[in-house]
């Protein structure tokens, strides 16, 4: 298994060296630069900040400065649009406002999509099942710029309970947390019914009834561990959606994360934040799918660290 | 052999074993929804709202729109950046909260020398820094030194290209900055030398570029005169407003206490100001509703309606210095003939635009310069005007729009944008028979085939520096880098600089209205509407008084 990993993060330095060059000069090419602006800046003044940035220099330099800077200082560079931050400084102050609200999510996600989907399964075409069920459709097909904002409506507005936005206390978490964990509940209730009916169904089972197994044993000890397969490859993707498409969220309920720099720097070709950003996530999903693929050779006999 | 899928169902064993599982899973369920039910009012069942625990304790709480990047007053560019800056620093003179005229700031009095190029300010000798350090002449100096210093790259910079030589400075043609016409005869006085008379110099001094900053604090946290300096940040913040920096959480708040070493310490009756930076207006317009919020930044257009019927004391359409217009690229064919331009600028439906779209109280422009910039208001008038429209076409040479290119129009994403540009759409096609394509791009996009003139028709709009139609008509200038439509004349620019020379208000109006004349004949543009600034204010704030340029010195503001 040591092996295993140790190959899968040496695999991971090329993916990152082609995601940071094919981001790197895709986000030059993009027509528009980090100093247009629409009141036309002079074309000293542009030129003085092309050179305070060392966007003056031809493209080729630009980029081993880059990578130099990153592979050996571990230094991101500097924000155009926040000229005083640099976006090693910005992404710690905004990352664990992200990791916060996605690990909340997550762990709504896991605690509703698991329960209503093992139950729709085990009550399979009852009245429960039919709710678990619609609950995962109207999950499904209810966006979150859709539902963030009726939960404050309710919950904020007219019960006064939590704030409207925010990211101060406690409470604040609640709501956001709810609404993207939601959509991924309904994700996940859907394929852990799925698998669980399949599970359910197999010879093992009929074994473990057979030789007199509690049915909550047979559930949880037999039938979710194969019945969690197909939940826990959605978990990798999930998870990074979880962690980058955050954006609406944190606009809606007004949360100091990463998610909205992530976008607005693509928006204001803040090139260094766009950078730092895009190579964080890709770091975060790579291991992310690290960690599913463990997770899965663990739950799934038949697979092996190969 | 029975069927597989009844097993679950109907085995012999289940209904002895399924208690505790669904004990166990209800278990799971309750204790969801308990978290959520239990927790929720433990701790907050109908809280006190953040207005009314502000309106206590005299904490203002502003929204303000996208975050600031930075609190440094020399190279903040945008208007949400003036909201936080206005309650940190102080300059010369000071704005009047209703009128806006110039009253004293750190300036006490001043005057102008008998050939209207001179101002000299008397500093108050009590006027502090935050540290308690004396503000004194040479600050401003230092200060409008660093704004020029090429390496800063101060976007605003540019304002102050009306002291003399400070342009050569700025740059690079002259390296001696005691050349350039601002000194200081002693701590306590400053003189400013004129490129030229300009009665409304005094406005442009209440811009943020020209606000001192205390350079020795700079020092401390590198060079004052590169970028990336982290002065502006709580713990090392020196300002010398009525307000200190307290605490900046990136994207959730900046907090302004008040200052007690500010000279008017006396007048200001808020203890702080938090303002909360929400760039989602509708997220904003909740946060207003659920009592986190005595102000917002901006309403959205679908809301004003509703405001307007339901409680009209909470909504505020104030008046705003701006223009909203499409600029030609008089460089392309077609819209190079001054005919076909104005028969396009006369077949536009203003008022319905303003009324029947926008909603929000704003105005139809017929000319480039809000009526009542600064007492001064454009005679030229673009009428709408169909029949004239269709005359002039066809006098061009496009009878009926016969024979006429298709025309586009490029506009950044904005619900707002677009609807506008389908209704000139609709227009143009029923009215004058011109076929027009509406080109959606993202704002830097939009910005970068502005910049390369890779255009016909650009959504455009024009928000005044100052309270001076200087600021509006200095747009069309040939040497203007604002002006995008490749338009321009002698006899305007001629106009224009002698306006600049003029000290006789009324004669100055004339040539501006002369200039402007000029402008709406050859029609560069088409003007739609005025801006206005709708938003929602809490009862309790007051001395918020609508104005031009939305400024509303924090001093005069308290809660009630």
């Amino acid at each position: 298994m040591l092996r295993f990993i140790a190959r899968r993060l040496l695999e991971t330095i090329p993916v990152l060296f082609i995601i940071v060059t094919a981001t790197f000069f895709m986000v030059r090419f993009v027509p528009g630069g980090p100093f247009d602006s629409e009141k036309a800046t002079t074309p000293e003044i542009r030129a003085n900040l092309e050179a305070y940035y060392g966007l003056n220099l031809p493209l080729h330099q630009q980029y081993t400065n880059y990578l130099k800077a990153v592979v050996l200082d571990g230094d991101l560079g500097r924000s155009t649009k926040y000229a005083s931050r640099t976006v090693n400084e910005i992404i710690a102050d905004k990352l664990p406002a992200s990791l916060q609200l996605g690990g909340l999510s997550l762990l709504i996600a896991l605690v509703l999509g698991l329960s209503a989907g093992v139950l729709a399964a085990v009550k399979r075409n009852t009245k429960i099942d039919y709710l678990a069920s619609s609950f995962a459709m109207t999950g499904i097909c209810i966006p979150t710029f859709v539902l963030g904002p009726i939960l404050v409506l309710v919950f904020a507005i007219h019960l006064g309970w939590f704030s409207a936005s925010g990211w101060y206390s406690w409470q604040d978490r609640i709501l956001p947390s709810l609404t993207l964990g939601i959509v991924y509940a309904a994700g996940i209730a859907r394929l852990t019914r799925g698998g669980m009916l399949e599970v359910l169904n197999l010879d093992y089972i009929r074994t473990a009834r057979a030789k007199g197994a509690s049915e909550s044993r047979i559930i949880f000890k037999h039938a979710l561990r194969g019945g969690l397969l197909p939940v826990v490859s959605y978990l990798g993707p999930a998870i990074a959606g979880i962690l980058t498409g955050s954006f609406v969220i944190e606009t809606i309920f007004q949360i100091p994360g990463l998610g909205r720099e992530f976008v607005n720097s693509a928006f204001n070709r803040d090139y260094t934040l766009v950078l730092g950003t895009v190579i964080l996530y890709a770091v975060l999903i790579i291991a992310l799918n690290l960690i599913v693929d463990v997770v899965q050779v663990w739950l799934n006999p038949k697979l092996k660290f190969e | 052999m029975y069927s597989v899928s009844s097993v679950g169902k109907n085995s012999v064993i289940p209904s002895l074993f399924i208690r505790p599982f669904r004990l166990r899973l209800s278990c799971l369920f309750v204790c969801f929804v308990g978290t959520l039910l239990v927790f929720a009012p433990t701790g907050c069942l109908q809280r006190e709202t953040a207005v009314e625990r502000g309106n206590r304790d005299q904490t203002l709480h502003r929204g303000m729109g996208p975050e600031v990047a930075d609190l440094d007053p020399h190279l903040a560019t945008t208007a949400n950046d003036y909201t936080v800056l206005s309650a940190l620093f102080e300059g010369l003179v000071g704005e009047h909260p209703e009128t806006l005229a110039p009253v004293p700031g750190v300036a006490t009095r001043w005057e102008l020398s008998a050939d209207n190029l001179t101002y000299t300010f008397h500093l108050r000798p009590d006027a502090k820094w935050s540290n308690g350090d004396p503000v004194t002449s040479r600050d401003f100096l230092a200060s409008w030194q660093r704004v020029l210093t090429p390496s800063l790259a101060a976007d605003n910079a540019y304002l102050l290209y009306i002291v003399q030589n400070a342009e050569a400075f700025h740059k690079g043609d002259l390296a001696d900055f005691s050349q350039v016409g601002v000194s200081a005869p002693d701590a306590h006085t400053v003189r400013i030398t004129l490129e030229h008379p300009a009665s409304y110099f005094l406005s442009l001094l209440q811009h943020w570029v020209w606000w001192p900053v205390h350079l020795a604090t700079l020092e401390k946290h590198g060079s004052p005169y590169t970028r990336g300096n982290r002065w502006a940040r709580p713990d090392t913040f020196v300002g010398n407003g009525p307000f200190i920096l307290k605490d900046w959480r990136t994207g959730q708040h900046i907090d302004v206490v008040k200052s007690p070493t500010y000279w008017d310490a006396a007048t200001v009756r808020l203890n702080a100001i938090r303002f909360h930076p929400i760039e989602d207006l509708n997220a904003e317009e909740r946060a207003f509703r659920s009592g986190q919020l005595h102000l917002t930044e901006a309403l959205p257009v679908a809301k004003v309606d509703a405001y307007r019927s339901s409680s009209p004391g909470l909504l505020r359409i104030d008046p705003y210095l701006g223009t909203y217009y499409y600029t030609f690229n008089t460089n392309r064919p077609f819209i190079n003939e001054p005919k076909v331009r104005r028969a396009l600028a006369l077949a536009v439906d203003r008022t319905g635009i303003a009324e029947k779209i926008l909603r929000g109280g704003q105005t139809p422009a017929h000319a480039f310069t809000p009526p009542g910039t600064a007492g001064y208001s454009p005679v030229a008038y673009l009428p709408t005007d169909f029949d004239e429209a269709r005359r002039l076409l066809a006098e061009a040479g496009y009878p009926d729009g016969k024979g006429a290119p298709i025309l586009e129009i490029l506009l950044n994403t904005s619900d707002n944008h677009r609807i506008i540009a389908e209704a000139i759409q609709a227009t143009w096609r029923k009215e004058i028979g011109l076929e027009i394509r509406l080109l959606n791009m993202e704002g830097k996009s939009v910005l970068a085939a502005r910049r390369s003139g890779d255009f016909q028709i650009l959504r455009s709009s024009w928000i005044g520096d100052y309270n001076d139609p200087s600021t509006f008509l200095h747009v069309w200038t040939a040497d203007s880098g604002n002006n995008h439509s490749g338009w321009s004349r002698p006899d305007y620019d001629q106009l224009l600089f002698q306006a600049a020379r003029t000290d006789n208000t009324e004669a100055r109006h004339a040539l501006f209205q002369q200039a402007e004349a000029l402008l709406v004949a050859d029609a560069p543009f088409i003007p739609l509407y005025t801006y206005t600034h709708v938003f929602l204010k809490h009862p309790s704030v007051q001395g918020w008084h609508p104005n031009l340029l939305d400024h509303h010195p924090y001093k005069h503001v308290w809660l009630e």
